[in-house]
């Protein structure tokens, strides 16, 4: 075989440009609206944590180093929010995931009417957010919803009140919303993936004498551990940023009780419009949510390595 | 029509090479059918000459203009998708018209184009269906109709027949042949089915592992196959082979197997005595002879109702024999047999045919 | 195998009890809708009034700004569903079917845009908006909505491209297309289902979204359902009737947009997308 240049190797150059270019045509207008609207105003949030930028304030706007760091070590509605996020963010989605892996198995059996009664639970999931809020928020009020009425007549409260207003319930509210709206998620993306399982594998596990709860533990789980794995990281890093219900149903109180971060930043940006601390704040959360899925990513690493 | 030349062709996809310097001239009306074993570059031969894949090194020359930097829709070559690629959304019409659509040809043209090709291929009841509402074989059909309205320069086919079951295989052949009778369109044609290689081809390409291994008549091919690789590859049952070293006495020669039995051979001046060799002997050309010079034992029998494989080994080296002969079904232990020298093919020890 | 019957009645039960679990608050939201203003409370946890009545509604649609709110969030959804949908086909496209050396970083880059909290850009967006005089318009809600979601679009896309065999285009090609018109004219009109769902989809959630809204718009002419339903809701938070039959209006465009998806939804999502 010889190696000597073959004269004709080299294309037109205006037909390698022509060749080259033509993914980035197809892909530079959504590339430059995401870097545009998405990206530039990243970098300048994370540039703004570091300003006085207060939108009524003419005069703000210079550089004040840490000081909006300093400030928010000793913010105790800060720390308060920050203990809250993790309880709205784990609570909403262990329940979430538990409810829609057993919906997923549910519906991966044919029956009939299966395609009607997955239209119908996964219905919620159309419902605006904000909307599921109010819903459940009146579905709490015991002057129009049946549930405080419900609960006191189950003993499970001493009188038929609003929890939303109860310091020590409210934020079972916003969680019990986000559930029943975000258990459709789950239960669709668990869905696709046990439906990517080869059925024969289940036939050659019973036909090796495997009982359902074998073929559970030695097919199912092991299938859908990596959709399970990705699901929950993505939907915890998403939950934890989702301030919809709380700001709609209880604006963070009664008393900041069911403040979370992420409401407490868009508190300090809407209402207080204090961009500059907002954006200190919000960067905090960018790292906390960054060295989260870092630890997770991580984690799944080294059992993998093992295993 | 046109003439297609490739001179000295490569490709590799990164650092893996798969097309090592392909020349090939094919003439104006010409039929030629590549052959070779799975994943040896055939296809990719194919799609570059269409322009789907860049060329590595190497021209392509149609019709004596260099292409290599041509667009496929500027190459006007037609190409028959072993999948078909029927359009799913477009009626058989529409899948037929759209090349000439998209040359803005006026309706009249098309319409007797369409026309045309549909009667050709029978499709006239169907060029209101969608491809879904189609047989394979329909499909097919609807492929080479949208291949043939345009009058291309040439014709691609990859596999055009893979999909097809046995009865219909045949038929599609015969009428392959017959509408390159009419149309006398130079074609390269790609398949796994010796018989279409030998029906079909004007001339056949064998290719091996990215290297062009022998290019002649289908006949040439069989009678006279270049080496061990074209040996094997054409004709069905394989060619048996028997290795060991050639040995000149007199004016006589034998092979000399590795456990010691020697077959006469014929002289052959394109290698020295000594040398190692490989004779091989199609499995229908061995002769059965109760007198025959040597005895082989029976180990299996094929009947394939046409005729009967046989395997046999003769001093413990497998062999086959292709026999129409029924007796053959109850043969017994052992039979005779002789290998006539003149069905002899002797090859040395590159592989390569000696003569 | 036999399933056994028992195992059978308790599969239908429990998916009847997600059922109603999932559709019960909608249905409260019908009927406080339908109950006239007298019997609200006197009524208050049955499960249907004794006397139902469209009078809510047809006073939210005749004396309330909820027609300029769902006209606005028509618009506003609609613009930013095709708008998306055209940007992440292009891009889908581009992802299913070319290799070049910037794939891997465009996909990192959408991948990370679906990380971070959008609230961190609530700021900086305000303040690149109003120079340009696009807060307090629909337009720069379109702009910010379709930026939003085209990421998870492009997947979305992608995943139905890769669906579709490389040979049609090939054969189109072939036939003496460029590669952009095989794409229109082969690819694209046998993507129509996975088209439809990154419409509804989007359309859903660009119909949805609050924060942004409330952030960037603030009179009534630009606002949208959410932004209306939630200031109504604090100025005349007794009106119950009223506003439930607002949020079943709000409800009906979200709905009919999600039957008209949800069929591919599992397919869509099978390619490995993932978002809420
Ligand atoms: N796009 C590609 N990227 C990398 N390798 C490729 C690509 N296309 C083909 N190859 C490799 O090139 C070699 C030749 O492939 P090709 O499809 O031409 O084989 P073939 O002779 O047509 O085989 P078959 O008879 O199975 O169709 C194979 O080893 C294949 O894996
Ligand atoms: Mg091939």
């Amino acid at each position: 075989m010889t190696l000597a240049a073959h004269p004709h190797a080299v294309r037109p150059l205006r037909k390698r440009i022509a060749d080259a270019s033509e993914p980035y045509l197809y892909s530079a207008p959504a590339l430059i609206l995401i870097i545009a609207v998405m990206l530039v105003p990243l970098v300048l949030g994370i540039s703004y944590a570091f300003r006085d930028i207060q939108l009524l304030n003419p005069l703000s706007g210079g550089f004040i180093g840490l000081d909006h760091f300093r400030a928010l070590s000793e913010d105790q509605a800060f720390f308060r929010a920050l203990r809250n996020t993790l309880w709205w963010t784990g609570a909403s989605v262990f329940l979430q995931f538990l409810f829609g892996l057993i919906l997923a198995l549910l519906l991966d059996k044919p029956f009939a009417g299966r395609g009607l009664a997955q239209a119908l639970v996964f219905l919620p999931w159309a419902v605006p957010s904000f909307l599921a809020g109010l819903n459940w928020a009146w579905l709490f009020n015991p002057v129009i919803g049946p549930l405080p009425h419900w609960m006191h007549a189950l003993g499970i409260l001493d009188a038929p009140n609003n929890i939303l207003s109860d310091p020590h319930l409210a934020m079972w509210g916003p969680i019990v919303a986000n559930v029943w709206w975000g258990i459709p998620f789950f239960a669709i993306t668990l869905l696709a993936a046990l439906q990517a399982i080869p059925r024969d594998l289940y036939e050659a596990a019973s036909i090796d004498g495997a009982g359902p709860v074998q073929r559970f533990l030695s097919i199912t789980l092991p299938f859908l551990a990596p959709t399970i794995a990705i699901t929950i990281l993505l939907r915890t890093v998403w939950i934890s940023n989702f301030a919809d219900l709380i700001v709609v149903m209880t604006n963070g109180g009664p008393a900041d009780r069911t403040q979370i971060v992420a409401s407490y930043i868009f508190t300090q940006a809407f209402r207080r419009l204090d961009f500059g601390y907002a954006s200190a704040i919000a960067l905090v959360l960018l790292v906390l949510l960054l060295a989260y899925s870092m630890l997770i990513v991580l984690l799944r690493q080294t059992l993998l390595n093992k295993g | 029509m046109a003439s297609i030349d490739i001179q000295d062709i490569r490709k590799s996809f990164g650092a893996f090479s798969v097309l090592h310097g392909v020349d090939l001239t094919i003439r104006d009306g010409e039929f030629i059918v590549l052959v070779g074993p799975s994943g040896c570059g055939k296809s990719t031969l194919l799609r570059m000459i269409a322009g789907l894949e860049d060329v590595t090194s190497g021209d392509i020359r149609i019709d004596g203009k260099r292409v290599n930097d041509l667009a496929p829709k500027d190459r006007d070559i037609a190409m028959v998708f072993q999948s078909y690629a029927l359009y799913p959304h477009m009626s058989v019409a529409d899948n037929m018209s759209y090349s000439l659509k998209l040359r803005r040809t006026a309706k009249e043209k098309i319409a007797s184009a369409v026309g045309g090709a549909a009667a050709k291929l029978g499709l006239d009841p169907l060029l209101e269906r969608r491809p879904r509402a189609l047989s394979g074989g329909q499909r097919q059909r609807v492929a080479m109709g949208r291949a043939i309205v345009r009058q291309p320069k040439a014709f691609l086919f990859d596999e055009p027949l893979s999909n097809l079951d046995a009865r219909l295989r045949e038929q599609m052949r015969a009428e392959i042949k017959k509408l390159h009778g009419d149309l006398h369109a130079t074609s390269i044609y790609v398949t796994h089915d010796q018989i279409e290689a030998m029906t079909l081809a004007d001339r056949i390409v064998a290719m091996h592992a990215g290297v062009v291994q022998q290019v002649g008549t289908p006949l040439d091919l069989y009678d006279r196959p270049a080496n061990l690789f074209v040996a094997g590859f054409i004709g069905s049952p394989g060619m048996n082979f028997f290795e060991g070293r050639y040995l000149v006495s007199g004016d006589h020669a034998d092979l000399r197997l590795a456990n010691g039995v020697t077959l006469p051979v014929p002289r052959r001046a394109g290698i020295e005595s000594g040398a190692t060799a490989t004779l091989g002997i199609r499995p229908e050309h061995v002769v059965l002879d109760a007198h025959g010079a040597l005895e082989a034992k029976v180990d299996l029998i094929e009947p394939t109702g046409f005729g009967i494989i046989m395997h046999v080994s003769i001093h413990d080296v497998p062999m086959k024999i292709f026999t129409l002969d029924r007796a053959m079904l109850d043969p017994g232990p052992a039979v005779r047999v002789d290998l006539p020298q003149e069905r002899l093919h002797l090859f040395g020890t590159q592989g390569q045919r000696v003569e | 195998m036999r399933s056994k019957p028992f195992l059978t009645v308790a599969h239908r039960l429990a998916i009847l009890a997600y059922i109603v679990v999932a559709l019960f608050p909608l249905f409260w939201l019908l009927k406080v809708s339908v109950t006239p203003n007298d019997l609200l409370y006197s009524e208050g946890v049955r499960m249907w009034p004794s006397r139902a009545t469209f009078e809510h509604y047809t006073f939210v649609i005749a004396h309330s700004a909820f027609p300029t709110f769902f006209k606005n969030s028509l618009i506003v959804a609609g613009s930013t569903a095709v708008a998306v949908t055209i940007l992440a086909s292009l891009a889908g496209y581009a992802l299913s079917r070319f290799r070049f050396r910037a794939k891997y970083w465009i996909v990192a880059l959408m991948l990370i845009t679906q990380m971070f909290p959008l609230v961190m850009l609530v700021a900086p967006i305000f303040k690149m908006l109003s120079p340009l005089g696009l807060t307090n318009s629909l337009t720069g809600l379109i702009i910010v909505y379709t930026a939003f979601n085209v990421p998870f679009a492009t997947f979305l896309m992608q995943s139905f491209f890769d669906g579709i065999p490389k040979d049609l285009e090939e054969a189109a090609m072939i036939d003496g297309a460029t590669q952009f018109v095989a794409f229109r004219q082969i690819i694209l009109p046998l993507t129509l289902p996975g088209i439809a769902a990154t419409l509804g989809f989007v359309f859903t959630a660009a119909w949805s979204e609050l924060l942004f809204a409330l952030m960037l718009i603030s009179g009534n002419d630009a606002a949208t359902f959410p932004v209306g339903l939630l200031t109504f809701v604090s100025k005349f938070s007794v009106d119950f009737g009223q506003m439930m039959a607002a949020g079943i209006l709000a409800l009906i465009p979200a709905c009919l947009f999600f039957l008209l998806i949800q069929r591919y939804l599992v397919q869509g999502l099978t390619a490995g997308a993932v978002k809420g």
